[in-house]
Parts: structure tokens; sequence; C-alpha cells
């Protein structure tokens, strides 16, 4: 059994409510914090070496260390609980199990960046989280953990939670700022960054629900315990929210640095494929990570085993790699058509695309067709070429990373199964019904392919 | 701070965008900008055609920058190298982008009052591809009024963002916007009406394209039939300065005076964009000049014209007349003199 930090009491009956919370520690983070120098809070969470866990894994406490603190102007801290990202639903679990823990981190870490008023971004269709958030603070004000004078340090701090309209780009920092001003969730062109520019043009910092709700631990224990979890640059623990054929789906936090077979086929975490049918593909951290195909699953391209940590998953950079991203584990077994996964990615993209910048505004579109083609039978070889140019024009021709985000899942989609591609070209009679590889996995009809000539 | 755009070296003003430093040397190395507005501001970043090679971040971080930068919101830092046409990945990624912005683009040039002064084709015509790889069908829009005098034809639009910014900064209010995202976001007022600000017009001549246009002139000549010609007015609402688009006598269309970059000098008000069509109301100037290359040169009058010499002239009439005779109409006189 690995440690648990951030589950260490969701277990607990009644932990959703102040008082059962309360009288399992809770809050004692804030205690201690108020008595500590803001800037060793930071100072803690740089040794903690905790990342960034909303999908770039950017060091938190540097992140921290970079608001500008010179200008005098008010501060903000930022929480993003905007999670839209296909099969991710770590913080969701979070907020609604234990919402007091993130309302204990975003005081802790406001206090530690001196910011007066501080707001946490949830995504619409996460109504009745909302509201157990908004109880949870209503309980905290109650109890004088949040307002004027925070027990008695001088300390104030007024927290908010503003529901979001359902837009998943309104997760992308600079856009989650925007929709909090009320405007239209557009994201900004950086720099100028948050850290300096940010709410109202106030420095800003925007975190992951997962990433502020570790905070408490590091101050409660230190920063070098939590640096002793976790495996190299990977430290800690981190949830991941598993679907698709799997035995056990669900949220599991694991210490980084376990086997990704391990967390696959343990009976204590996913428990192995479902009906043991085998395994085709993996995306390990959410839809815009790039999928692995099986032989690069347990092993890297060079061997190695590999692990749940941010660098092992990434180990092969794209051509042979994956990220972590936000910890989106979907595995796929050899039911699944990678074509109209890929397709349903698009979708997605498509219609979360802000429109704001040309490349990814058309793109998007323009893959989401061709692939609906494809897949309906009526693509032909040259769409195949056509969605590879397509994606690789879009990335990095963007303002934000949707248009990135987009283009990956294409480019792995075709880098490692083409074949299910040149399939649905060359033999749209057998994928008409809708329920190919389901009767009929593609292992046993790849040979077709090789009698075929383009 | 001294930057470097395609080998050459230009001092200019910390602050300074590399768009705006590639404007002050000028010629080919100027990217194009779809999006970009210096009489604006916030505008830039959205179009992506501006993208240039940054090879050297700066003299104190020589990294190259890793992405394409859009130049009109990149600033100069000292020591930096910019490679805007000399750049294969540049060009690659303004090709991508021409692409994109076109595929949904109704390409109804033939109708569209835009065509002659568009910056979409003078985009494509250097940078598009002449055949398209996109086979679906393209997103549809019904035309729209925005107030009495503009006509907006969403399908051409290409969501740069300017004429929001102008209802915004020009008009001072927030009336105009995009609704929805993505490639089915559209630019619109909710309320038609509500656009009744006295520089409400503003918005054509920002638009890149034929997405909004004059309602007073819609249909009546191809810019390039039309005479432009600098004139100026006495108008207690804005500068007054204008270009006059004439036909003969008749002025067909008065515009802003737009400078190299296709960007006006001065904003106008609606009264002497729309009110005033009389000659009498002006002061001219004197000829509007265009780019050389430019199509608006067609109806060329600042250089003296040859007279046209058709050497087959007599015998094509002589046949003519052969025609009319032995084919039909015997009794009608062709010239009144015949009788
Ligand atoms: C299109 C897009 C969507 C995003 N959605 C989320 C999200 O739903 N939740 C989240 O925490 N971060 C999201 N991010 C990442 C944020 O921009 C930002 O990096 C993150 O909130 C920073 O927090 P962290 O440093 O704690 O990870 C998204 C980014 C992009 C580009
Ligand atoms: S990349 Fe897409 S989502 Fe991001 S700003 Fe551009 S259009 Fe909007
Ligand atoms: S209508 Fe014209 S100015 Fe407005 S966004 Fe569209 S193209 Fe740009
Ligand atoms: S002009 Fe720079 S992005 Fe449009």
């Amino acid at each position: 059994m690995g440690q648990k930090i951030l589950f260490e009491k969701i277990h607990i009956p009644g932990i959703k409510t102040y008082d059962v919370y309360r009288e399992n520690g809770g809050y004692a983070s804030v205690e201690k914090a108020l008595k500590m120098n803001p800037d060793d809070i930071t100072e803690e969470v740089k040794t903690s070496g905790l990342r960034g866990r909303g999908g770039a894994g950017f060091p938190v406490g540097l992140k921290w260390s970079f608001i500008d603190k010179k200008s005098g102007n008010p501060r903000h801290l930022v929480c993003n609980a905007d999670e839209s990202e296909p099969g991710t639903f770590k913080d969701r679990y979070l907020m609604e199990y234990i919402p007091h823990l993130l309302i204990e981190g975003m005081i802790t870490s406001s206090f530690a960046l001196g910011a007066n008023l501080s707001y946490i971004y949830i995504r619409g269709e996460y109504m009745w989280v909302f509201k157990t958030l908004e109880r949870a603070i209503k309980e905290a004000y109650a109890a004088g953990w949040l307002g004027k004078n925070i027990k008695g340090s001088g300390y104030d701090l007024d927290l908010h939670v503003h529901c979001g309209g359902g837009a998943y780009i309104c997760g992308e920092e600079t856009a989650l700022i925007e929709s909090l001003e009320g405007k239209r969730g557009n994201p900004r062109i950086k720099p100028p960054f948050p850290a300096v520019k940010g709410l109202w043009q106030n420095p800003t910092v925007v975190n992951n629900v997962e990433s502020i709700a570790t905070v408490p631990w590091i101050i409660l224990n230190s920063g070098e315990d939590y640096s002793k979890i976790g495996l190299g640059r990977s430290t800690g623990t981190k949830l991941f929210s598993v679907s698709g054929h799997v035995k056990k789906p669900g949220v599991y936090e694991i210490e980084m640095g376990m086997t990704v077979d391990e967390f696959m086929n343990s009976d204590e975490y996913c428990g192995g494929m479902i009906d043991d049918r085998p395994l085709k593909g993996l995306i390990p951290g959410g839809s815009s990570v790039p999928i692995l195909p099986k032989h690069l699953i347990f092993k890297t391209a060079n061997g190695e085993d590999r692990l749940m940590t941010y660098e092992s998953l990434s180990d092969g950079g794209f051509a042979t790699g994956s990220s972590l991203g936000s910890g989106g584990f979907i595995v796929y077994n050899d039911t699944a058509c990678i074509v109209r996964n890929t397709w349903n990615f698009s979708r997605f993209y498509h219609h979360e695309s802000c429109g704001q910048c040309s490349p990814c505004r058309e793109g998007t579109g323009w893959m989401e067709k061709i692939l609906w083609r494809i897949e309906n039978g009526q693509g032909t070889e040259e769409d195949i070429d056509l969605l590879w140019s397509i994606q690789a024009k879009i990335e990095g021709n963007t303002i934000c990373p949707l248009g990135d985000a987009a283009a990956w899942p294409v480019a792995a989609a075709i880098r490692h199964f083409r074949d299910e591609f040149e399939y649905h070209v060359r033999f749209p009679e057998k994928i008409k019904n809708r329920d190919h590889f389901v009767n009929e996995p593609f292992e046993k009809v790849k040979h077709l392919l090789q009698n075929t000539t383009v | 701070m001294k930057v470097t755009i395609d080998g050459i070296e230009i001092e200019v003003e910390p602050g300074t965008t590399v768009l705006q430093a590639a404007r002050m040397i000028g010629g080919d190395v100027v990217p194009p900008a779809m999006c970009y507005y210096s009489k604006l501001k916030d505008t830039g970043g959205n179009c992506r055609a501006c993208l240039v090679e940054v090879s050297k971040g700066s003299e104190a971080d020589p990294r190259p920058m890793p992405k394409m930068m859009p130049s009109c919101k990149t600033g100069v830092m000292d020591g930096m190298e910019v490679k805007v046409k000399t750049s294969e990945r540049a060009l690659d990624a303004r090709k991508a982008v021409t692409e994109f912005l076109l595929i949904n683009h109704p390409l109804d040039c033939p109708v569209c009052d835009q065509a002659g002064e568009c910056d979409l084709q003078n985009l494509s015509f250097k940078h598009g591809l002449e055949k398209t790889r996109f086979k679906e069908e393209k997103r549809t829009f019904e035309p729209e009024n925005i107030g009495d005098k503009i006509q907006l034809h969403m399908n051409r639009c290409i969501l740069c963002y300017r004429c929001v910014h102008t209802a915004e900064q020009v008009c001072g209010s927030r009336n105009h916007g995009v609704l929805n995202r993505g490639d089915h976001a559209q630019i619109s007022t909710y309320v038609s009406a509500a656009i009744d600000h006295e520089m409400s017009g503003n918005m054509i001549d920002v638009c890149p394209v034929g997405a909004l246009t004059d309602k007073t002139f819609r249909f009546k000549s191809r810019v390039w039939f039309n005479k432009p010609f600098d004139a100026h007015r006495n108008c207690d609402k804005c500068c007054g300065k204008t270009t006059l688009w004439m036909f003969g006598n008749e002025i067909q269309r008065v515009t802003a005076r737009k400078d190299e970059f296709h960007e006006v000098e001065e904003f106008i008000c609606n009264e002497c964009r729309f009110d005033h069509k009389e000659v009498s109301d002006w002061v001219i100037e004197g000829p509007r000049k265009f780019e050389k290359w430019s199509v608006i040169n067609q109806s060329n009058y600042t250089r003296k014209m040859d007279k046209v010499v058709i050497d087959t002239e007599k015998q094509i009439l002589e046949g003519r007349d052969q025609d009319r005779k032995k084919i039909s109409m015997k009794e009608v006189p062709y010239k009144t003199s015949e009788k």
C-alpha cells in the first residue's frame, strides 16, 4: 500500500462536513502557516518539487516565486477546477468528497502569495460540486478560517467559487482569467504571464485543484518529506483517473515511480483488462496526449520499464512516448476502434476551439470532417496523408496549446495505427455496420491489408 | 535596440514589435498582417499570417525561439535576429495559414465588393495553393444588416476581430462581438439595429475582406473601375479627410484614406462616408496613388495613355456590315445616313 496524501482521510464518514474534517486534524496547516513567513512557505513548496497537476507539470513553487510582489498591486490565487479534459475526473472526486482539503490549501497558498481575494473556477457541469464547495466555504467562514483577520493573525482572505459556462477552453489559465472577469473566454497572448498581469491586470497564480490540495500536507510535514516520495523529479503522489477497458476503473492515488504494468494489472489498482481481452492502446494523460500502442506501454522504446512518472511516460518524445498530462488514464482493448476514437477526440476539439486563431479554428473542423469520412468508409488513401499534413500545420502555430492538443492525438493515431486507417479506407464494407473490431478484432483481419495494393 | 530582419539591421525603440520594425524597413521583408491594426489597441495575434522565425532571441539570450512567433505581438530584443522570407518554416506556416483561412471562405470574389482591395486575395495570390484540398461543405451564414448602412457577409469573415475592436474603441461601446466558438463562431451584434454610432462605418474600412461592406456602394462598381481622389471637407465630427471613389462625375463611394499597409490614416464619420455623394460637397485634392502592383491602377489616369490602334479594325467593321445585310434586319438602317 503506497502512501496516501490526498486520499488519506477521504474515506472517513462525514469528512465532507467541517466538524468531522476539523476533528481529523483539518486546517492545521493554516494554523501553522499563519505563524510562518510567506516566503518560507513558497520555499517549502519549491523544495517539495511539487509539479503542477493541471497538465503542463510546471513546478508549483517556482511559479509562485514568479508572482510580482513588487508592483504593490493586489495579488490573486485562482484555483483551476475547470477539469474538462476527456478522461480526467480526479479533481471532481477530491472536491466532491473532501472539499475542505481544497479550501485549506487555498487559504495556505493564498497566504504564501499574499493574496487577499482568491477564486475557485469550477466548470458549469459540476453544479452539485459547486454547491458542495459553497457550503464548505460558508462553514469555513463561520469557523473563522476565511474573512477578516483570520484567527487573529491580521491576514484577510475572501474566497469565492465561480461557475463556468461549460467551455473546455476556459481551463486554459488566461482564458479562465478572461472568463472570470466576465468576458468571452478567449486565451490571452502571452507574455505578459498571469504572474505579472493576470486577473484584472493584477499578479495572479493559477493552479490546479490537485496541486493546491497537496500544499497542506507539505506545510504540515515539510517540503523535504514530500520530495522523498516518488521518483527523481516526479515527486510525491499523483491522482490518476482510470477509464476504459479495465476491471476497476476509478480514481487512484499512487506514489510516482510505480510501473505501468503494476498499476494496470495489480488487484489493488486497475485489476487488469476487462474480460481478459488483449490490450490495444493506452492514453496515459487525458485526451490531449499521444496514444501509446501495445508494445510501448509497459516498456519504453529502449526496453526499460515504463514507469508512472513525468519522465518515463514521455520517454522517447512523441515518436515512441506520450506524456503524463493531467492523469486521465484511458485503456483500450482490441474491440476499440482507434479511428473512431480519434474522430471522437477531434469532434471534441472542434467543438471546443475558441475560434480565435485561424489554424486551430479551421484546422480542428477540417480534421474532424476528414476523420468522420474515414470512419464512415468514405475516406481515401490521400485523406490519411492530408490529416497528417493538417495536424502538422496546426501544431505550434496557435495562440494557446489547445491547437497542439488537437493535433497530437491525431498524429499519434496515424503514427502508431496507420494500418487501421488503411483498413477503413480499403474495406468500407467491413466497417459499414459500425461493429467492426467488436466481433472481428483487428488482429484477425489485419492480414487483408497485405493483399491490397494502392 | 538593434534588430536584424532577413539580414537587414535596424535600430528601433524598446517596445517596438517585430512587425513594426519590419514595416520601418519596408519592402518585401514586411510580413502580411490580416488582423493586426496599428490604429487600434489590442489587435493582432489571431490570424497567424505574420508568423516569423526568431533565429536568435537576443544578445543576452541568443537561443532561437522554438515556435514560429507572431511578429505583430513579439517585442524586439536587443540583438534579435528574425527571418521572414528567408525562413522555410515561416513560409510554410504562412502557406498553412492561407490554406486554413480559405477553406471556409466562399471564394465569391466575382461578386464581392472587396475584390481588388482585399488582403485575403493578396495573401492567397502570394502564398495560396492553386488547388483546394478541402472537399467538405463550407460553413454558411445568412447575410445580416449591421445598422442600416452596413451589411455583414459572415461567410467571408476571417474572424480577425478588427471590427470588434473598432466597435469598442472607435464607437465606444461593446455592442458588437463574437458569438459561439470555433469555426462556427460568428461576428454579430445580437440586435442588428444596435449599431447606430456615428463612427460605425469604419468597420467597413478595417475589415480585411468583404465581410463588412458599404450598402450604399454594393454592386455599383468593381473597385478598379473607380478613380480614387483624395478630398476633404469641413466636418465637425471627424478629420473630414477622405478618398472619393469616382465613376465619371459620380461619387460612388467614400472611404477613409488607406496607407500602404491598407490601414486607414484617420477614421472618418458616417456623415462623410454615407451622406455626401455630391462633388460640390468636397474639395478635391488630386488623384490618390496606390502601390505599383495594385489592381486599382487598372484605371490608370496618372500616366498618359496611348491611343489604341487595332490594325484589323476596318475589316472587322466591313465584315460586320456584310453579316448584318446577309443575315437579318435588311430593312433596319445601320446608320441614319444610310437611309
Ligand atoms: C485547452 C486547455 C485546457 C486546460 N484545462 C485545464 C483544466 O481543466 N484544469 C486544469 O487544472 N488545468 C487546465 N489547463 C492547464 C492550465 O492552463 C494551467 O496550466 C494549469 O491550471 C496550471 O496549474 P498547475 O500548475 O497547478 O498545473 C488547460 C490548458 C489548456 C491549454
Ligand atoms: S489555439 Fe484554438 S483554443 Fe487556443 S486561442 Fe487559438 S483558436 Fe482559441
Ligand atoms: S467582419 Fe471583417 S473585420 Fe470583422 S472579424 Fe470578420 S473579417 Fe475581421
Ligand atoms: S497580424 Fe499577426 S497574427 Fe494576425
